[in-house]
């Protein structure tokens, strides 16, 4: 073993990556347990990238052939329900821990500087991330599929003048067809895997070079009250506990909530009555059923539409906004902007359930 | 320009020269690649009249769904007889609508859009009328087509 170490260090400064990593340290406070949510993230996409490999190996894309090679691996392939309920589980914890994780960086301020390249990038994962969700999503070729991709590729189509070669774009043509799928299938298995590799390389780069935040009410402490603890091995060892109790709770989510494939997609049929989108896209199916066909001769979806783009853009370039040091008033009102879109996204979540 | 050296001349106008050279290659580079993006026509997207049905099939208050192109259409015969056809695609967000026999309704799942039996857009978030089919009679077959909007 020593001799394997000793052959690399030969030819690599490995002393300097172990001093690294021996130098590195997690603040600890009443707050840390909030560290664990990026990590969190990071297990659940190695979870996506190895269950997503394993279904690779019996899908089929097309549109006489994706339905059907669902239906064989949940029913024919052993275990094959399970490499898909973990896929399926998986992903959509990993963008709920996302939002956790992004909400607790906002809350925590820690997109200050120097850090704002990792919320931008950081952002940028859970854009990427939602992509996935979408175009993975119409894979299985079901019904649900089949109406939230024609929903959700009209709604970039309703964008002014960029819309409609942006609509074709994305759907391979004019409709969705088994062109749109094996568009989508190429975007969710190689563009955005390579996409998603380089910004989390670049985020995590990021987080290492810059060190871990900690926020403004722990900045104020003298250094000699500031508590830490080791990242190699004490927190790391906690980090793989956490990640051991994600993957049980996701086994059991598994067995007892399996996904269901629902019936095959048929163009012809009308959408089926309670269809609606993943929670993670609720908050905006909600608002856009709610708006009012008209606003101020503005067709409502595209207003709505475009108020959503705003609104991420806004959310994207907080660094940036938040840049006035000490000053009271802009992180109140900074504050009260977060706390306004995590409850304007809870209520129309939930009221898009009961509705 | 006349302040600086000739050989600074020179080297802005080689950088120039250099730099639209290196737009341009890069142009020929994506130019295909954005092409090759933009999928071909499918004949699917082209059907301009379909036959439906003949007159006899439909008595008054009735209605048919049909396959026009790759999306489904409905044909109704109103209880004076008369013929119209809609498609099916609602004006909303693009899902397919349904018709709500008991209240002699248009409606979308999706996001509960309500047209009414002519297609006006009657309640929810659509912004317009459903498009609305040309119907032509040929003998007893009946034709639709793509016509001008309700």
């Amino acid at each position: 073993m020593s001799r394997i170490y000793d052959w690399f260090r030969d030819r690599f400064d490995l002393d300097a990556v172990a001093a690294f990593a021996k130098k590195k340290e997690v603040p600890l406070y009443r707050g840390t347990f909030l560290y664990y949510l990026g990590g969190i993230c990071l297990f659940l996409f190695g979870l996506q990238v190895l269950t997503g490999i394993l279904l690779l190996l019996y899908y089929q894309p097309g549109e006489n052939t994706a339905y059907e090679s669902m239906k064989t691996i949940i029913s024919r392939v052993e275990f094959g329900w399970l490499i898909r309920d973990i896929h399926g589980w998986s992903a959509n914890l990993l963008i709920f821990f996302a939002f956790l994780h992004m909400f607790s960086v906002f809350f925590g301020r820690a997109y200050r500087k120097p850090r704002e390249l990792t919320w931008m990038t950081g952002f940028i994962l859970l854009a990427l991330a939602m992509g996935f969700g979408f175009t993975g999503y119409l894979l299985p070729w079901n019904e649900l599929a089949y109406f939230a991709t024609r929903v959700g590729t009209n709604i970039p189509g309703s964008v002014p003048v960029v819309g409609g070669a942006l609509l074709k774009l994305l759907r391979a043509g004019d409709e969705v067809t088994g062109a749109t799928l094996t568009r989508f299938y190429g975007i969710h298995v190689s563009v955005l895997p390579a996409l998603f590799a380089g910004v989390l390389g670049l985020h995590l780069l990021l987080i290492q070079v810059l060190g871990m935040s900690v926020p403004p009410s722990q900045e104020r402490l003298p250094p000699e009250e500031r508590r830490s603890i080791r990242f190699f091995p004490n927190f790391f060892l906690r980090d793989v506990m956490v990640w051991l109790v994600i993957l049980n709770v996701i086994a059991v989510l598994a067995v007892f909530f399996p996904w269901e494939l629902g019936a095959k997609a048929d163009p012809l049929a009308p959408a089926p009555a309670g269809i609606r989108p993943e929670w993670y896209f609720m908050f905006t199916f909600q608002t856009l059923k709610l708006l009012p066909a008209h606003i101020l001769g503005v067709e409502g979806e595209v207003l709505g539409i475009l108020g959503f783009g705003l609104g991420g853009l806004i959310w994207f370039c907080i660094p940036f906004i938040d840049r006035w040091e000490g000053s009271h008033k802009v992180s109140r009102a900074i504050n009260v902007f977060g706390v306004v879109v995590v409850v304007y996204m809870i209520v129309m979540t939930i009221w898009g359930y009961l509705a | 320009m006349g302040t600086q050296p000739r050989s600074q001349e020179r080297r802005n106008f080689l950088n120039i020269v250099l730099g639209s050279g290196a737009v341009v290659w890069l142009g020929s580079l994506v130019y295909p690649v954005l092409r090759y993006l933009v999928p071909p026509a499918t004949a699917a997207t082209d059907v301009n009249s379909v036959r439906v049905a003949t007159v006899d099939e439909l008595r008054p208050g009735e209605y048919r769904i049909f396959r026009f192109g790759r999306l489904p259409g409905i044909l109704f015969r109103m209880e004076d007889g008369t013929l119209h056809a809609l498609s099916a695609r609602c004006t909303h967000l693009d899902c397919t609508v349904q018709f709500d026999e008991e209240k002699q309704q248009i409606w979308c799942a999706c996001h509960g859009g309500v047209y009414d039996v002519n297609g006006r857009n009657i309640a929810g978030p659509p912004p317009r009328p459903l498009e609305r089919y040309e119907v032509v009679l040929k003998g007893k077959d009946v034709f639709v087509r793509r016509g001008e909007t309700a």
